[in-house]
Order: C-alpha cells, then sequence, then structure tokens
C-alpha cells in the first residue's frame, strides 16, 4: 500500500489521474473502517487532510462553499443560521469524536443511501462541485448519487466542495434511528422552504437506493399553498394536506428490510417525519418567534 | 523494551479519613483505580514482547459444512509467516469444553457454526498474517442447517454431536437436545380445575451479546523448560489451564496462567477463546505470540446468551392467588455445549420466579443447533425466565383488574417458603419490600423535555431533544408521546449449584517490613472490572487490622479461585481471603502468646482482635504491636474455602438443595413512548436489592447500575441477529446497539442488607440480579403506554407500529 | 513508512509503519503507549479517543499517515509530570467511575475536553458530550458523578450529591 500526501490541490489532482485507483481520505471515518476490517485494500490512499483550501468555507453567491476536508463540527458550529437543516443532521453524525473528523464530502463519496447529510443537501439544494486535471463541474447533488455506494464522479475526479444553498426560509431535519445516539439511519427526512420561490423541498435517506427527493410531494404542496394563499396568510396547511404530502414523500420511497429496520417501517416513519417536519418548519414560516427552540 | 507485564501487584493503604480503616462497610477505593486512569494498567491486549508474533484465526464462513481438505501450503510461503497449523498439528487432546469435551480446538472434519476457528497463522504482522489466512485454501461442502427445536429435532434432522458421551447423553430425548430439566411440584392436573384464572403467554428472548469493550487477547510465551506461560483476559485461570495442558499436551504445571488486565467478563471469558490458538502458535515457533480478537471478531469468539422460547400458563385464584405455574423453556445452545447443562438448570429451577407456588410444572431444554454456540452471560438461564413471567404477573393482573405490585406482592416469597424444587428458602428473601421500595419512589416530573425558552416570551416553551426519545435525531418535540411504567422482579441464583464442588482459594501473608506489618493476599480471582481486588483488601485490613495490603497478581502459583460468574466471587474467594486471614490472625494470637504471653493474663481472653497493627482485648486494652509479635517471622497461609453443599436436581422431579443462595432485586421503570416511530425512552429506572451486607457500598451500587443497564440492553436495543442460515448479520458495534449515556435514564437504587446466616458476613452476591427484572419492567412500562402485548424482546420500533 | 508525531509533548517516531495501520496501532504497538484502547475500532465506543491537534478523535479512524507532524494528547499526557492525577482523573477514582476502566481513558479526554468548553455542564450536557463513549460496567451512573465532581472542584463549590461514600438511600 502507498500512502500518497498531496500538499496542493493541483497535485492532488495529479496524482489521481496518475492512479485512478487511489483512494481519497479525509476523516477516514468510513476508509478506515474498511481497512481496519480487512473489508478493503487499496493500492494507494489518497491523504487530502493536508490540501489547505480544502479546508476553508465560506460564502458563495447564494450558497455556503463547504471545503471537502471541512469537518461536522464545523457545520454545527458556525452554520446552523445558513444551512440549518445540515447543522441538524451533522449533529446526529456519530459521536462527537466523529463528528470532528467526518465530512459532508466524505459522505458524498461514499454515496452511502443511508449518510446523514443527503437528505438536508437535498433539501436544501446542493452541488458537488469535481475537478480533475481535465477541470472542473459542479454536479447538482440529486444527480451526484447513481446507486448504493455509487456516485458520478469520474476515475480521475475529487470532490473539491460542496455548495449548499443558504436557506431563505426555515428547513428541518429527523433521523430515526433505534438509539438515542450514535446511530445509523433507520430512514431520516429533511424539508425546506423556500418562501420567495413559494417552493417546499424534501430529502429522504436511507429509504431508497439512493438518497431521494420526493418531487412531486414537494409539488403537490407547493400547488396546496399556493392555491389556499398559505404563503401570505402564514396559515397551515389544512391538516389532509400535511397528510398526503406525507403520503407522497413515503411513497416516493423504495425501501428494503435489514438488520436495521424493515422496509414497513421505514416507509411508515418516513410518512411520520414528513409529517413532523413539515409542521415544525411552517410553524417556523409562519411565525418565527413561536416556534419552539430546540436546544 | 521487553515484556510490558501485567500489574505486579496492588499495594493500597486504608483510607486517611477519620474513622476509616479501609475496612468491610466502606466505600474505599479501587487498588488498582490509579492505574487505570493513567492509562498505565496492562490490558491483556496491551502486552507486548520483543520478538512477539501476532495469531490469527482463519474462521468458517459457513454455519455448517464438512471439510473436505484445508491447503496451507500457499500461506506457508508468505514472507513473515512462522507458522499455520490445522487440526493435524495438535499435539494431543483434540477438544475441550467447560462442562462437555464437545469442541474442536481447530476444526477436524467438519464446522458446527459460523465462525468455528479451522486454522492459524502466525507472523510478524497482524497484516501479514491476515494476507496469509486468505491464502489458506478450505474445500467446504455446505449441509443442511439446524436453527432451532423443530429442525433440531425433525425426523432425520443432521445430529451435530452424533457420538455424545457426556452424562446427560442418555437421558435427552433427542441427541440434539443438550440437557433436559423438569421441576415438579405438588399436583397441577389436580390444582388446574380449582383456578378462577388462567393466562397464556407464548415469550421469546432475542440472542444477547456480552460485548465487553476489551476485546478477547493474550500473550502466549514459551518457556524454557519446555512449557508454556499465557497471560490472558479471562474468568477463571484454573479452569482454562484444565482445558489447556491436555490439548498441549502438557502437564498441567508447565501450563502457567497470569491473568492480563480483562475489559470486563459478564460471562463471555468462561469459555477458551484464544487461549489454545496462542499457546499451540508459541509452542510451534518458539516464540511469544500475541493474539488479540477485534470486534467483528469478537462476536465469533465467545459464547452469547441463550436464545429462547417460553410458553407459560399461570392460573391463579379470583383474589390473586397463584395456584399452578406450567411452562415450557426451550434455549438455544447453539454448535457447542459450553455452560448449557446448567443453564438448563438455572432456568428450571428458578423458571416461577419469586413466587410462592403451590403447584408446578416446568421444563427447560437447551438444544444444539448450529446457530452460535451459547453460554454464560450475566443472570444464567434466570434472565429468560423472568422476561416470561413478569410479562405473565402483568397479564395475570390484567386479566384480574388487580395492581400488578399488589398481585406481586400478594404472591411474594418469603424466608420460611419453599421453591418448587423443594428446597427451602432459609435466609431473607424480600421481594415484597423490595418491590415497595420501588413503587414510593416519588415519579419523575412528566414532559421533561419543556424547557423555558431562552429569550421568549412568558411562558413560552423551549424543547430540549436530548429528553425525549430519539433524541439529537429530531423526532419529536412532544408528538406521539405517551408515558408509561412498569414493575419487575426476579430472582437469582449466587454460586456454582447441583452439587458442583465450589471452592475458591486464598493465600495471606503476614510479615513486618521495615518495621510495619504488611498484609499480601494472593489469589486466582480473575478481576474483570467487578472489584474483587478492593473487598480482598478491605477484609484484609479488617481481619488483620493492618492499614498496608498488597494484592499479588492472580495466576495459577495459588489454587483455583472458581469463576469469576455466577454473582459468586465476593462470597466465595472473599469468603477464602476472610478464613485464611482467620487462620492467620489464629497463627499471629498463638505465636504471640508464645512469645508475650507469659505473665500476661491478657493473652489468655477470648475473643483477642488485631486492630491498627497492634493485637488488643474485647475491651480495647493493647497487649502488643504485630511487630512485637511476628518479629522476623511471616505467617503464610494458603486454605480452601467451600460455600455450604448443594445436591443436583432430581432428573424427573427437579427437586433438590440445589442453590447455594438466592438474590432478589426489583426495578420500577418509567418510559415515555412515542407511539407513532416506536421510539423508546426509559426516563427512569429506579431498583431495589437486598445485598445482604454492602461489604463496598459504591461498587455495589455500580454493579446495580450496570446490572440494569444490561437489562435495558436487552429490553429495548441490543440482539445478534442470527439468518436462518446460521449467520450472524449484525457483527460490529455499528449494528448491535449497547446503550448509550443517553439511552441510560437516572437509576435510583435502594440497597437493602439483611444478612444471610449461611455467608460470610451475612453478604449476598450483587452482580447479577438487577440483570433480570430491569428488562420486564421496562418493556412492561412500554405494554402500558402501548397497550400492547410485546411478548418478545428486544422491543423493535416495528412491535411498536405494526410494521 | 516513517512517521514522525508529538505525543504528550515528546517528539516521537515510528519506523516500517505500514501504510494501512491506524494511528490507534502505532500508539500502542510501537510507541510504547497503551492507555488509548482497542475495543471496536470502528469509531463506535469512543474507548481510543485521542487528541489530535487539540481536538477530540478516534485514534482508530486516523491513518498512521495522517498523524506526520500531528500533536496528539493521550491518557498517559493527562497526569502532571510528578504524578499528581488531574482532577477529572481523581474524581474519576473516587466516585466509582472505574469498574474494568476498558473506557476510561477515553471518557477522561472526552470529559476534560467537556470541561474546557463548558466549565459547569448540566447533566444533559454531560450525556451529550460523552455520548460517543461506550462503557458496559457502570451505567454511566458513576459517570456522571465523576464529572458533576470535577466541574464542581474547579468551581470552587462543595462535592455534588452521589460524590459520598454511601447509597444515597439505605432504608
Amino acid at each position: 500500500m502507498e500512502f500518497l500526501r498531496p500538499a496542493t490541490w493541483p497535485e492532488a489532482l495529479a496524482v489521481k489521474a496518475a492512479h485512478p485507483d487511489a483512494v481519497p481520505l479525509a476523516g477516514g471515518t468510513d476508509l478506515m473502517v474498511e481497512i481496519n476490517f480487512d473489508r478493503r485494500r487499496p493500492e494507494r490512499l489518497l491523504d487530502l487532510s493536508r490540501v489547505p483550501e480544502l479546508r476553508a468555507w465560506g460564502p458563495a453567491d447564494r450558497a455556503v462553499r463547504l471545503g471537502a476536508c471541512v469537518p461536522y463540527r464545523t457545520v454545527i458550529d458556525r452554520l446552523g443560521a445558513e444551512l440549518p437543516a445540515l447543522a441538524l443532521a451533522a449533529r446526529t453524525v456519530g459521536s462527537p469524536q466523529i463528528r470532528n473528523r467526518a465530512t459532508v464530502a466524505g459522505n458524498l463519496g461514499t454515496a452511502s443511501p443511508a449518510g446523514d447529510a443527503h437528505p438536508a443537501l437535498l433539501a436544501a439544494g446542493a452541488r458537488v462541485e469535481v475537478a480533475s486535471v481535465r477541470g472542473t463541474r459542479a454536479i447538482p447533488v440529486e444527480e451526484f448519487y447513481t446507486g448504493p455506494k455509487r456516485n458520478a464522479l469520474a476515475p480521475d475526479e475529487l470532490i473539491h466542495s460542496v455548495l449548499v444553498d443558504r436557506a431563505t426560509g426555515p428547513q428541518q431535519f429527523a433521523k430515526a434511528g433505534t438509539r438515542n445516539a450514535m446511530v445509523i439511519a433507520v430512514c431520516a427526512v429533511a424539508v425546506a422552504l423556500r418562501p420567495e420561490e413559494r417552493a417546499v423541498r424534501t430529502g429522504v435517506g436511507s429509504a431508497a437506493p439512493t438518497p431521494i427527493r420526493a418531487t412531486e410531494a414537494e409539488e403537490f404542496l407547493a400547488g396546496v399553498l399556493a392555491e389556499g394563499d398559505h404563503w401570505t396568510t402564514g396559515r397551515p396547511p389544512p391538516p389532509a394536506a400535511a397528510r398526503r404530502f406525507a403520503e407522497l414523500t413515503a411513497a416516493a420511497c423504495a425501501p428494503i428490510d435489514d438488520v436495521r429496520g424493515s422496509a414497513d417501517y421505514r416507509r411508515h416513519a418516513v410518512r411520520v417525519l414528513a409529517r413532523r417536519t413539515l409542521d415544525w418548519a411552517w410553524r417556523a414560516q409562519a411565525r418565527p418567534e413561536g416556534a419552539p427552540e430546540c436546544v | 523494551m521487553g515484556v510490558v507485564p501485567p500489574p505486579s501487584g496492588l499495594t493500597q493503604r486504608g483510607d486517611t479519613a477519620p474513622q476509616a480503616t479501609g475496612g468491610i462497610g466502606e466505600s474505599t477505593q479501587r487498588p488498582d483505580g490509579v492505574l487505570k486512569v493513567t492509562g498505565e494498567f496492562a490490558y491483556a491486549s496491551d502486552l507486548w514482547h520483543q520478538d512477539m508474533l501476532w495469531g490469527h484465526t482463519l474462521r468458517s464462513p459457513h454455519a455448517h459444512a464438512e471439510i473436505r481438505s484445508v491447503d496451507i501450503a500457499e500461506a506457508l510461503a508468505v514472507p513473515g509467516v512462522h507458522a499455520v497449523l490445522t487440526h493435524r498439528d495438535l499435539p494431543a487432546a483434540t477438544h475441550y469444553g467447560l462442562e462437555f469435551t464437545d469442541q474442536p480446538v481447530l476444526a477436524v472434519d467438519r464446522v458446527r457454526y459460523q465462525g468455528e476457528a479451522v486454522a492459524l497463522v502466525a507472523a510478524d504482522h497482524p497484516e501479514t498474517a491476515r494476507r496469509a489466512a486468505a491464502r489458506i485454501r478450505v474445500d467446504y461442502v455446505e449441509l443442511p442447517v439446524v436453527h432451532d427445536e423443530a429442525s433440531a429435532t425433525a425426523p432425520g434432522a443432521p445430529v451435530l454431536h452424533p457420538d455424545r458421551t457426556d452424562h446427560h447423553a442418555a437421558h435427552v430425548p433427542h441427541p440434539n437436545v443438550v440437557h433436559r430439566q423438569p421441576v415438579i411440584s405438588g399436583d397441577v392436573a389436580a390444582a388446574a380445575p380449582t383456578a378462577e384464572v388462567v393466562v397464556r403467554g407464548e415469550y421469546t428472548v432475542g440472542t444477547q451479546d456480552q460485548a465487553f469493550l476489551g476485546p478477547e487477547s493474550g500473550l502466549a510465551v514459551p518457556a524454557e523448560d519446555g512449557g508454556v506461560d499465557l497471560y490472558v483476559a479471562t474468568q477463571w485461570l484454573h479452569v482454562d489451564q484444565r482445558q489447556l495442558a491436555p490439548v498441549l499436551g502438557l502437564p498441567p504445571e508447565l501450563v502457567r496462567l497470569t491473568l492480563g488486565g480483562v475489559g470486563g467478563a459478564f460471562g463471555a471469558r468462561e469459555d477458551l477463546s484464544m487461549q489454545a490458538h496462542a499457546c499451540l502458535l508459541a509452542l510451534r515457533t518458539g516464540r511469544p505470540v500475541k493474539m488479540v480478537y477485534n470486534r467483528e471478531e469478537s462476536f465469533f469468539g465467545h459464547v452469547h446468551r441463550h436464545p429462547a422460547r417460553l410458553a407459560y400458563e399461570h392460573g391463579a385464584t379470583r383474589d390473586g392467588r397463584l395456584v399452578y405455574v406450567k411452562g415450557r423453556i426451550v434455549l438455544d445452545g447453539g454448535a457447542y455445549a459450553s455452560s448449557s447443562a446448567a443453564v438448563v438448570g438455572n432456568a428450571a429451577s428458578l423458571g416461577v420466579g419469586p413466587y410462592r407456588v403451590p403447584h408446578t410444572h416446568l421444563e427447560a431444554i437447551a438444544l444444539y443447533t448450529n446457530n452460535p454456540p451459547c453460554g454464560a452471560m450475566r443472570g444464567f438461564g434466570a434472565v429468560q425466565a423472568c422476561f416470561a413471567y413478569e410479562a405473565q404477573l402483568d397479564k395475570l393482573a390484567a386479566a384480574l383488574a388487580m395492581d400488578p405490585v399488589e398481585l406481586r406482592q400478594r404472591n411474594a416469597l418469603c424466608q420460611g417458603d419453599t421453591m418448587p424444587t423443594g428446597q427451602p428458602v432459609d435466609s431473607p428473601a424480600p421481594v415484597a419490600e423490595l418491590l415497595r421500595l420501588v413503587r414510593e419512589r416519588p415519579l419523575p416530573p412528566e414532559r421533561p423535555w419543556e424547557v423555558p425558552a431562552a429569550g421568549g416570551a412568558d411562558g413560552q416553551v423551549g424543547v430540549d431533544l436530548r429528553e425525549l426519545p430519539g433524541g439529537l435525531a429530531n423526532t419529536s418535540h412532544g408528538e406521539g408521546i405517551v408515558r408509561g411504567v412498569g414493575y419487575g422482579v426476579g430472582i437469582k441464583n449466587v454460586g456454582f449449584s447441583e452439587g458442583f464442588d465450589d471452592y475458591s482459594t486464598a493465600r495471606v501473608r503476614l510479615a513486618v517490613v521495615a518495621g510495619e506489618p504488611r498484609v499480601t493476599v494472593h489469589t486466582a480471582m480473575a478481576e474483570v472490572g467487578q472489584g474483587g481486588v478492593t473487598v480482598h483488601a478491605q477484609i484484609a485490613r479488617t481481619e488483620l487490622g493492618v492499614s498496608q495490603v498488597n494484592i499479588l497478581p492472580a495466576d495459577t502459583r495459588v489454587g483455583s479461585a472458581g469463576s469469576t460468574s455466577a454473582s459468586r466471587q465476593t462470597y466465595m474467594t472473599g469468603g477464602a481471603v476472610r478464613n485464611t486471614c482467620l487462620a492467620v490472625r489464629a497463627e499471629a494470637l498463638r505465636l504471640g502468646r508464645r512469645r508475650l504471653g507469659a505473665g500476661q493474663p491478657g493473652w489468655d481472653e477470648p475473643g483477642l482482635r488485631l486492630v491498627d497493627g497492634k493485637v488488643v482485648t474485647r475491651d480495647g486494652a493493647v497487649l502488643a504491636g504485630l511487630a512485637e509479635v511476628l518479629g522476623d517471622e511471616a505467617i503464610d497461609l494458603e486454605l480452601e474455602f467451600r460455600h455450604r453443599p448443594t445436591q443436583p436436581f432430581d432428573r424427573e422431579t427437579g427437586q433438590g438443595f440445589g442453590h447455594v443462595q438466592y438474590s432478589f432485586c426489583a426495578h420500577r421503570a418509567v418510559v415515555d413512548v412515542d407511539v407513532e416511530l416506536g421510539l423508546v425512552k426509559v426516563v427512569e429506572l429506579a431498583a431495589a436489592q437486598d445485598v445482604g451486607r454492602a461489604i463496598n457500598p459504591r461498587a455495589v451500587l455500580g454493579q446495580i447500575h450496570g446490572g440494569s443497564t444490561q437489562g435495558l440492553g436487552l429490553a429495548v436495543l441490543e440482539e445478534i441477529l442470527v439468518g436462518p442460515d446460521g449467520t450472524i448479520r449484525n457483527p460490529s458495534f455499528t449494528d448491535y446497539l449497547i446503550p448509550t449515556i443517553l439511552d441510560v435514564p437516572p437509576m435510583p437504587v435502594d440497597v437493602l442488607e439483611l444478612a444471610d446466616e449461611h455467608a460470610p458476613y451475612g453478604l449476598r452476591g450483587v452482580g447479577e440480579a438487577p440483570t433480570l427484572s430491569a428488562t420486564p419492567a421496562i418493556v412492561a412500562a412500554i405494554r402500558q403506554a402501548t397497550g400492547l402485548e410485546l411478548p418478545r424482546v428486544p422491543v423493535r420500533p416495528e412491535h411498536l407500529t405494526g410494521t | 513508512m516513517r512517521v514522525n508525531l508529538t505525543v504528550n509533548g515528546r517528539p516521537l517516531t515510528a519506523d516500517d509503519v505500514w501504510e494501512g495501520e491506524s494511528l490507534l496501532y502505532v500508539l500502542r504497538e510501537r510507541l510504547g503507549l497503551p492507555g488509548a484502547k482497542n475495543a471496536c475500532e470502528q469509531g463506535e465506543c469512543g474507548s481510543c479517543t485521542v487528541r489530535l491537534d487539540g481536538d477530540l478523535v478516534c485514534a482508530c479512524l486516523v491513518a498512521a499517515g495522517q498523524a506526520e507532524g500531528a500533536e496528539i494528547r493521550t491518557v498517559e499526557g493527562l497526569a502532571e509530570a510528578d504524578g499528581r492525577l488531574a482532577p477529572i482523573q481523581a474524581a474519576f477514582v473516587e466516585t466509582g467511575a472505574v469498574q474494568c476502566g476498558f473506557c476510561t481513558p477515553g471518557l477522561l479526554l472526552a470529559a476534560e475536553d467537556l470541561l474546557a468548553r463548558v466549565p459547569r455542564p448540566a447533566d444533559a450536557d454531560i450525556r451529550e458530550a460523552l455520548s460517543g463513549n461506550l462503557c458496559r460496567c457502570t451505567g454511566y451512573e458513576a459517570v456522571l458523578d465523576a464529572v458533576r465532581l470535577a466541574a464542581a472542584r474547579a468551581a470552587g463549590a462543595p462535592d455534588p450529591a452521589g460524590a459520598g461514600p454511601t447509597p444515597e438511600r439505605r432504608p
């Protein structure tokens, strides 16, 4: 095994071009488990933690740019106001120790349907900026997931950063798991309200081969909200419509039975969580000062 | 750096606080505490030797298969590999086992469970060993799997051990039944018609793992005399030695074991894991060999708690008196016997719980299957039964429209009652009192997640997610939450039962060093975290009146201490230390009388004691200092201690004086359940336990808290999921979930100290009882919140949501 | 490969490191510092918790090469040079927060990190901060006692209830 430590981004891209089999390593919270348990023996490890620009984060137009090596801890501590769903999701990632190392880009690189960041990225709106010696491209996050643990990266490409749209309205994230901490999602739901576009966006994790948006549910609810003039009046959507939204979100899923939960439970829990997260988000939207504060 | 040795002995002075002597009844600190908080305490996995090799085990991927051939040539050719062993390389005995010698050291022509050891590698680095093991070619032909009672006893079912020679073999209904134990008292058939209310239930207990944190590990060092020195994390050095010597083809005195630091045990270290393998590799290579399992291997490397199916029928009068209990308990022992037969004995003899039952008809069996082998885990057969009989009591209370605590108290066992085995309960059994204590505690506040909103208007309420089911996963802000309260009480035996010659040995030396009397205590007791070393020092101080006590490392140079299991070590090795100390004291007094007694009538008084390094009379007069009494002479005695004898249970009726002592604990659980999502938060778990005498009150609390938490894990989290093909689907801490600090609630404890006159200091074994009743109390609370029957643990969100 | 790092203030070098090794393996097997523990090696138990350039991390998930040039703090570095225990260490011993002790090094590092950030944490804060550290022996009650005690002492407050030598109620 070879341990490659590029000091700059161009150097990292050159190494990846020369050795497409080199496996990128940042927080190590997925890859090192595979190495420790002899599930994976890459020829080359490509340690990105020494590339300074990957540790940077900051505003980029209407988005926040998160370098590939920015840990979840930073999202929690610094970005709760701008990226509320992602910050909520970040707080449920592993343990404090894991959150000090694990990264959003790492979730994307692994592309497990259970990655905690995905529903939040999908709901908030995000693009994955990937690069190779051939150039740079931004992939909408919806198109980034191509299958269970598969993503849209070409063999010579690396994730440079993630551009997550700054919240323009309330966002929520909820994750069902059987333990009260350190648990992999049985399923997870994120909801984002975009009052300026009068749109609702969703993200669902661990309930299909890839993380998904429930677009039919989004469109249905946007229609209800527009029709009833809810954005102006602040009135909550009628209970039947909220129920329908939750049903449609669950219907978008294609879950499986596994050791963490049954497919039926996943569908059920997505429905419950979609309903609840919509409710919380809408209450904050309608009466920002009236929403319960969460510790 | 040479050998990183296990602790070279723990020296501790008694506390210096006024009145404190560091003796029994005080919460003295652990003598190994400082080493453990500084990182200096050497656990078995920390040991290191200059020229050591790493051992690695190749395990079967199949639950049941014939082995056609094993080809090690390629593995041997890997640079850095020093040895590759298969069953062909075994020098002597090929099988081992705690009760039955049925488990191959390395598989011969058949594997019976997934993870069974097939071959061993010793290499210069763990990665070299792994790469070499991957090059061993094993030709398996898969065989049909038996995985439950129906498949194990079906006509034509594969027989796992066709040539059984064990003492139960001739008495079992099917060769795939390890052991069967009925318990029959009174006349159920005649009494049943007099029962006015009858409830029935079928219950299931999933496979729980001990999940100690320190993985199986040890270092075997070949010795110049042809023997081997093994430093190992185990629960019972001498039973390891007894099993190892025949396998290594060595006399026992050449198989020397020393306890390495042990990172928890809970039953999982009672059987051999890496011991024989490391010794075989060390003897073959002539080099020290270290073996350390990783977490995944650990799930295959030790026995688990028996999963069980239990069917019960309880009959009672309209006013809530139990008339009869019928029950059948089927425990899955997996591929090898381990301690299954004893687990059967416990499940059967404790199967009606801490209740007075005039008529009983119980049967417990353990099966051989191709599932993971099961054996000892904290609670040992009593846990499974307790979940079922407590569920039955709640069901009966509902049928009678009676308060469940009142029903339990009405039928509670008392001193003077008789167990269904015919054994009289001849020491305190405060079952009703323990229930009263947990019930009378104030209930924790409702809606604990509601907190004043920071900066909000008056009366505005915020949400502390950490107080809600789901916690920081943000699944509820109060929606769907229903509170429930439930109770449980259990009965556990202490010590080894059924006529086993259970003893412990202690060597105690009293000498004067640099003018000061010092005591050295040497036992083979495995300190696995429970605090036995603390207690031994306390006992020595109390009995010998000496502050400075040195606890020697546990090893096989001293006689057996028996196992650190069955809640027995404070009773047994504590008893042995006390017993030897008393003999040492008598010897010291004899010496004093001889040397100084002439003309001093005080020496002839009865009741002389050793206090604060001096010989004192009953009324406190000092006769002499110990330094003066002993001079250069050391008193050094090694004695065995036995509890009162027990008897085997009758094979057909289960009658017999089978148990040494009983231990009782009650719990009240308060839960908040998100009934829509099926998520549970245990809000409070109160316990009350009778400990006879709290030798170290803080350590007693630690046992009750720890045991309760493992019961909580079984109630709502912990299960090894085994597929119908016999394979484990979640061998990791990612998917086998033990409680975190956010899952465990405040656990207030009431401790009763009602002396058992048969036991040293009146003490009662503490460690296991709290593991029993926590589980049914929590599930009862969830039932109250949801109205569901919940006949299975762990309770999963699917069970609560009908998905 | 060679890895240079500073552990508890001492510059150290490990040679012949296999590239797949973790920082945990290097500390334990190459540098004679077995204080960080090997309980799960998958980031689920916190027994291997150390500080890496100040951050609390699981040493089992840090590739050895990633620790090149890093400052590491382990349990072996908590006590004073003269052997006096750090307040959090003393509190763990006194309250009975140590049983088998395998989780203790990681819990100490996590508790130290919490108290540096939040000197008087509420119980819920303690639970959240220690939620990445599994303990199988204590049920965490004594661990909570230890952190409360260390926090109270640092603030000059009297020892909180639960730090005493006897159970809270013995009828």
